[in-house]
Parts: structure tokens; C-alpha cells; sequence
């Protein structure tokens, strides 16, 4: 009975689909949209109130689509790393991406895109010093110029950089510019009007000033998976209907980015049949383009890993050395530099070298980099050592002794060539280990291979050619340093 | 100074917590002389070699080596055992040979790096040595590749490079078969002929027969 009754249900689900039910159900469903929280007001953000709940301008826009689509249920938020937006909507994770989405050819070229709802301009910010002197990208020759990655800004960045020799610096998130601005670590800030007057209030109007004349002018659209076409156009006529009835409007004013530009936006807007807004001069780039930055972040990559190694080597082998030699409370500090360093994320601690100590000692990110980097595998290191060191028979250290050999002459001629030799393979595993973890460098503005590849991912809207050249460099690079230890091991271990 | 002993121990105590591994050993070694220190495995033999070298602490006596006195308590640091080490040499049970060294870079590394005597001139010492012990021809072999007995002369030749006045050997016949046995005794009569004291822990009662003296610890 239990199965005639659930094949029943089913016949009767299906033939309720195929008489248009489910069409009818979908407007029952809440409209589903990822954004990211990260951003922050006015786009989205926790709110403070009850973080559970988001708000700001993007998620009453979303709020607003969701009604004019009929969706009983409204909009439905999902959180989303800000540079996964597109993959995700295209791999069906939500319906639609909506937090600062900016229009692209590129992003129109491989999504279903809405009609862009508000124009931003691209921004600079300087500090107050260098106002008299910068009026525009051409004043930065040799400047460092900071934005957020993956963005029209840090595309007008590179194509600036071939023409005024202005250095492009990509940071993750949008807060930490300003801040390095004023600390002088970079020269300028290139961003959306919107981020750098926040950035602005926050500061509480000081530190940096936006310069009025605007670099580019932008859009925000909503983006959706290419199949969804048709509903992308049910949404632009929401869009636009809002842009007629004044409810978008309203909601820009509620968070204060209504300014005179987008009334006259709004009208053109109206009038055009279809949206072909974004900033000029940005294409799609090829494969080949992005070969030679790939080539540089590759050489970045083994520069930090290589530097970083150095470092830990040598810091690690200090560690083992106190914690076999030394007496009582040195032996005790580096027992806890090797447990703090181990027990907490990298991720932390390069934060911590970069971000933490910066009003103390303000360190190039390149060198924060390497210090964090090798600090961390130090602890390792030296943990690997002392097990090596251990590992070399005591007999053999006390003939050493009764030979008259002093305890570094032993550490130097018998007990470190041999210790050598047992931490050869880990050292090797270690470094391979590093080699990845270099990619976390990135936080702190350092663009090597990983960072790299995810800007060509995001330009080129497909992890998939990246993704294969970014594992094959990685490979190359490791491969051979795995045959060289394992060669090496060969050579001195005993017949 | 001709009739001092070598080596003068006196009432040796040698305690690990409440265990007595060593009690009130007394016994003298002559310039030139072959002791054996005879007794069953744990009697202390060991550890009594051990504290004349100062690689482990003793509890009450006294010992005298070459004119340097070690007192109770506390190894002396490396620093204040310069003389010692210069007149003492040991060769380990289970010879402890450096595993990453040729047999001739184990015997020259001391006189290189202690000694500071040019390559040349420690090379030269090593090959009469190891020549001299019947593993010359072993001489580039690593201690991996050589058999129990080899590596047992090898070890010979390292501690005998400084020019000690005082070998101590612990258990040299373990890992050797009968016919290497009087072959070993043999060449330690050779060496002491040459002025050289031996004090030569063992519980083989053949090769103890061999030595001038025998002192028996129960």
C-alpha cells in the first residue's frame, strides 16, 4: 500500500509539473541571491543590530526584484566570497549576484547580466600632501597605485602601468588601501566612489583626500548564469520599472549614495533598448596576454619560497640548538616560539607582521612576507632538527668527547652531517609545503602565482585554463626539488 | 714520577638513585701494564671506564689519571678536561664509529680538528695506524661496510691516533670470533710494548688471561 500510494504522489507531482504547477510554485520560491557581507555598508552588510540579518543598498535592491517578480517569499541571501560572484551564480548556487557587481564586456560576454541600477566613478585617493601634485593617473609614474583585485580599477591599473609606469597593487579586500594609504606603504588608491568615501567617514575625513575629477565611470548590474536569459529580462523590466516609480531611488537616498549623476543615468537607462554600459578601453584578454604576469608571479612565488627557506633554516636551527643546548629559560623561550608558532594559522600571523606590528615598524609587504613565511616554518624546522639531531647515536658523541672534540666542534663535524641527512627528506616535504602556503602571501598584497591566476580566472570568467597552468608551474617548480632530495638521500645513505 | 701509576682509583662509589651500581673500587694501572676488569655482565665495568673517561659522575673515591685528579660530583666541563682527553683514550663497545666518515677520515678527524695537524700529515698517521691494525686496505670503506671486526680495529686506530697514554676498551672481544680474539690480544701486547697502558673491561675469561693483571669485580 505504502508504495502504491508514494508512486501516486509521484505521478500526480509530475503530471501537476507538466500542466504548469511548478511554474506557478516557483513564485512561491524566495528569490535566492549571493552577495558578500565582507563588502560592507552600503552594499551589504551584518547588521549590527542582528547579525544574522544583512542590509544595505544591494539587499534592499534585491528585496525590491524579488517583489516585482511576484516572489511571495522575497529575497533570500547567501553569502559569497565577492571574486567567486560569477562562477557561483553559473554553477547554480544562487539566482542571482548582486553586491557592487560591476559591468564588464567580459562579465556580459559570459553571464546573463541586468541593466546596470547605479553608476559609480573610479576614484583616486592621495594623501593630502600629494593633492597639489596628483590630478590623475599620469602624475603616478613609479607610484605604488592601490585597489581591490579582480575590478575595472585594477584593469585601468595595468593598462596605466604600461602607459604612465605607474605600479598596480592588488589588495583582497577594500578597507586595508586607505589604511596603507595614509601609512604611506602605497601612494594612491584607485576605487569606487562609494568605497572611498566610506573609507573617508570612517577615518573621520582625514588621512586622504578623493580627488574630484574621476578616472572612469563604472556600473553595478546583477549578474545571472547565462541560461537564465529570460529571467534576467523579467528582471531588467523590474529594474527599470523601479527606476520610473522612484522606489530605487529611494533606496539610494535611505543610504546615502544619491547624487546628481543618477537621475541623468536613469533616463539614458530608460531610453536605451539594451544595456551596453561599462568603461571603455577594458577587453576580454587572451591566454598569451596573461602569460609573461604568470611568468612574473611565478618567479615572485620562488623568490618568497626560496627567501623564506633560507630563513627558516637557518632561524630553525637556532631553535633546535637551544632547545638541545642551551640551559633553563632559553631552552623554555624557544619551546614556546616553537608551540605558539605552530599552534596558531599563518594566516594570522602574517596579519599580525603585516597589519599588527605596522605602527611600530612599517615593513615592505614583500619582506613581511618572507618573515612571516619563515618565522612559521622556523618552528618546524626546528622541530624536524631536534628530532635529527636526537637521532644520531650517543656513543658516537661521546667518542666524540673522549677524542677532545668541543660540543660545536661535535655539532659541526659529527652530529650535524649525519642529522642532515635524516632531516633531508622532511626539509624536502617542508619546502614542497612552503612552496603552496606562499600563495597565503597574497593578503598582504604580494602577487604571486595563485593570487595571479585568480585575477586571470575572475578576467577570463574560467578556472579551468588557469587552474591547469597555475598547477603546472606549481609542479615544476616541486618536482624536480622532491628528485633532487631523493638523489641526495641516495648518495649519502650508507650501502 | 716513574713509579706513580698511570691510572690510581680509589674507593669508587657509583650509585643511580638508590641502586649501588659501583662499590668502593680500588685498583692501579702501571705505565705499560694490560689490566683486565673481569666480571659479569652489570657488575659495573662499564661505568667504571666511563667515570675515568669523566663521561659520567661518581659518587665518593677519587681518581687519578696521568697526574689529573676527578673528584665526586658533577663532570667537569670539556674546558678543564683538556689533559685528560689527551691522555685517555676509549674504544666503545659496539665501536661508535662516525657513520658518515670513511675508516680514515675517523681516524684523522681528531688529529685534523683537535690536534690541527695538516691533512696531510693525519693521513699519514691514519695509514700506518689502520695498516698497522690489518685494515688498510679498508681505509675508504664507510663503518656500513665493514664487518664487526674490522670496524673494531677501525675503532682501535681512531682512539690510539692522539697518542694516548691510557686505552680503555670496553668489552673489545664482543662481536669478535676465537681466531680474531688472539689475534686482538696480540696487537694490544704490540702497542703496549710501546710504553701504552691498557685497562680492558671484559667478561672473557680467555682474553683476560692474556693481561698482566686481572681485577675482578662481583
Amino acid at each position: 500500500m505504502i508504495i502504491r500510494a508514494a508512486s501516486y504522489r509521484a505521478c500526480r507531482l509530475a503530471l501537476l509539473c507538466a500542466t504548469g504547477f511548478a511554474a506557478q510554485d516557483h513564485a512561491r520560491d524566495a528569490l535566492v541571491w549571493g552577495g558578500d557581507a565582507e563588502g560592507g555598508a552600503p552594499f551589504v552588510e551584518a547588521d549590527p543590530a542582528n547579525p544574522a540579518v544583512v542590509r544595505g543598498f544591494d539587499v534592499e535592491v534585491a528585496a525590491r526584484i524579488a517583489r516585482g517578480l511576484g516572489r511571495d517569499r522575497g529575497a533570500q541571501f547567501l553569502q559569497v566570497q565577492w571574486s567567486n560572484i560569477d562562477q557561483s551564480v553559473e554553477r547554480g548556487d544562487f539566482t542571482l549576484g548582486l553586491s557592487g557587481v560591476e559591468d564588464t564586456p567580459a562579465r556580459r560576454a559570459r553571464h546573463a547580466v541586468t541593466i546596470p541600477y547605479f553608476e559609480f566613478r573610479e576614484v583616486l585617493a592621495v594623501r593630502p600632501a600629494d593633492s597639489a601634485r596628483v590630478h590623475g593617473l599620469a602624475d603616478l609614474r613609479g607610484r605604488r597605485v592601490a585597489t581591490l583585485g579582480a575590478t575595472i580599477a585594477y584593469d585601468i591599473l595595468l593598462g596605466a602601468a604600461d602607459s604612465t609606469g605607474l605600479i598596480p597593487i592588488s589588495y583582497d579586500d577594500d578597507v586595508h588601501p586607505y589604511a596603507d594609504l595614509v601609512q604611506g606603504r602605497v601612494d594612491a588608491v584607485l576605487l569606487d566612489h562609494i568605497i572611498a568615501q566610506r573609507a573617508l567617514r570612517r577615518r573621520g575625513g582625514t588621512g586622504f583626500l578623493i580627488l574630484a575629477r574621476p578616472v572612469a565611470i563604472g556600473h553595478y548590474v546583477g549578474v545571472l548564469a547565462r541560461a537564465d536569459s529570460a529571467l534576467r529580462d523579467s528582471i531588467d523590466a523590474v529594474l527599470r520599472e523601479a527606476m520610473r516609480d522612484g522606489s530605487l531611488e529611494q533606496i539610494f537616498r535611505r543610504w546615502n549614495v544619491w547624487d546628481d549623476t543618477q537621475r541623468p543615468f536613469f533616463d539614458r537607462t530608460l531610453r536605451a533598448t539594451t544595456a551596453k554600459a561599462g568603461p571603455t578601453g577594458v577587453g576580454v584578454p587572451s591566454v598569451i596576454a596573461y602569460l609573461p604576469s604568470l611568468a612574473r608571479a611565478a618567479v615572485v612565488t620562488l623568490l618568497v619560497s626560496f627567501l623564506s627557506m633560507a630563513l627558516a633554516v637557518v632561524v630553525g636551527l637556532l631553535l633546535a640548538s637551544l632547545r638541545l643546548y642551551a640551559a633553563g629559560w632559553l631552552r623554555g623561550l624557544a619551546t614556546v616560539y616553537i608551540e605558539v608558532i605552530r599552534g596558531t594559522p599563518l594566516l594570522l600571523q602574517l596579519f599580525v607582521i603585516y597589519y599588527g606590528v605596522a605602527a611600530v615598524v612599517r615593513l615592505p609587504a614583500f619582506l613581511a612576507a618572507i618573515l612571516a613565511l619563515g618565522l612559521n616554518y622556523a618552528a618546524y624546522e626546528a622541530e624536524i632538527y631536534r628530532g635529527a639531531l636526537e637521532s644520531v647515536p650517543r656513543p658516537q658523541l661521546e667518542a666524540g668527547r673522549t677524542l677532545g672534540f668541543s660540543e660545536l666542534q661535535i655539532l659541526r663535524l659529527i652530529r650535524g652531517p649525519q642529522a642532515l641527512r635524516y632531516a633531508l627528506a622532511p626539509m624536502t616535504n617542508d619546502f614542497v609545503a612552503l612552496l603552496k602556503d606562499s600563495a597565503l602571501v597574497s593578503v598582504i598584497t604580494v602577487v604571486e602565482l595563485t593570487k595571479q591566476t585568480a585575477i586571470y580566472a575572475t578576467n577570463i570568467g574560467s578556472w579551468v585554463v588557469p587552474g591547469l597552468l597555475c598547477a603546472a608551474v606549481y609542479l615544476a617548480m616541486s618536482l624536480p626539488l622532491a628528485r633532487l632530495a631523493r638523489r641526495l638521500e641516495r648518495r649519502w645513505r650508507p650501502a | 714520577m716513574t713509579g706513580e701509576p698511570l691510572l690510581r682509583i680509589e674507593r669508587l662509589c657509583i650509585r643511580y638513585g638508590a641502586r649501588e651500581v659501583l662499590r668502593s673500587l680500588s685498583l692501579e694501572v702501571a705505565r705499560g701494564e694490560i689490566v683486565a676488569l673481569m666480571g659479569p655482565s652489570g657488575v659495573g665495568k662499564t661505568t667504571a671506564l666511563r667515570a675515568v673517561a669523566a663521561l659520567q659522575p661518581f659518587d665518593e673515591g677519587s681518581i687519578v689519571v696521568d697526574g689529573l685528579a676527578l673528584h665526586p660530583g658533577p663532570v667537569p666541563p670539556e674546558s678543564r678536561l683538556v689533559p685528560l682527553r689527551r691522555s685517555v683514550g676509549f674504544v666503545f663497545q659496539g665501536h661508535a664509529l662516525f657513520e658518515h666518515l670513511t675508516a680514515l677520515d675517523n681516524v684523522t678527524l681528531a688529529l685534523r680538528y683537535v690536534l690541527k695537524k695538516s691533512r696531510a700529515a693525519s693521513d699519514g698517521v691514519a695509514t700506518t695506524l689502520l695498516a698497522s691494525l690489518d685494515v688498510g686496505a679498508r681505509a675508504q670503506a664507510l663503518p656500513a661496510q665493514l664487518s664487526g671486526g674490522e670496524a673494531q680495529r677501525v675503532a682501535i686506530a681512531r682512539a690510539l691516533a692522539p697518542d694516548p697514554a691510557l686505552l680503555l676498551m670496553d668489552e673489545p672481544t664482543a662481536a669478535l670470533d676465537p681466531a680474531r680474539r688472539s689475534a686482538l690480544a696480540t696487537t694490544l701486547r704490540r702497542l703496549c710494548d710501546q710504553g701504552r697502558s691498557l685497562l680492558v673491561a671484559t667478561h672473557d675469561a680467555d682474553f683476560a688471561a692474556q693481561a698482566d693483571r686481572v681485577v675482578t669485580l662481583s
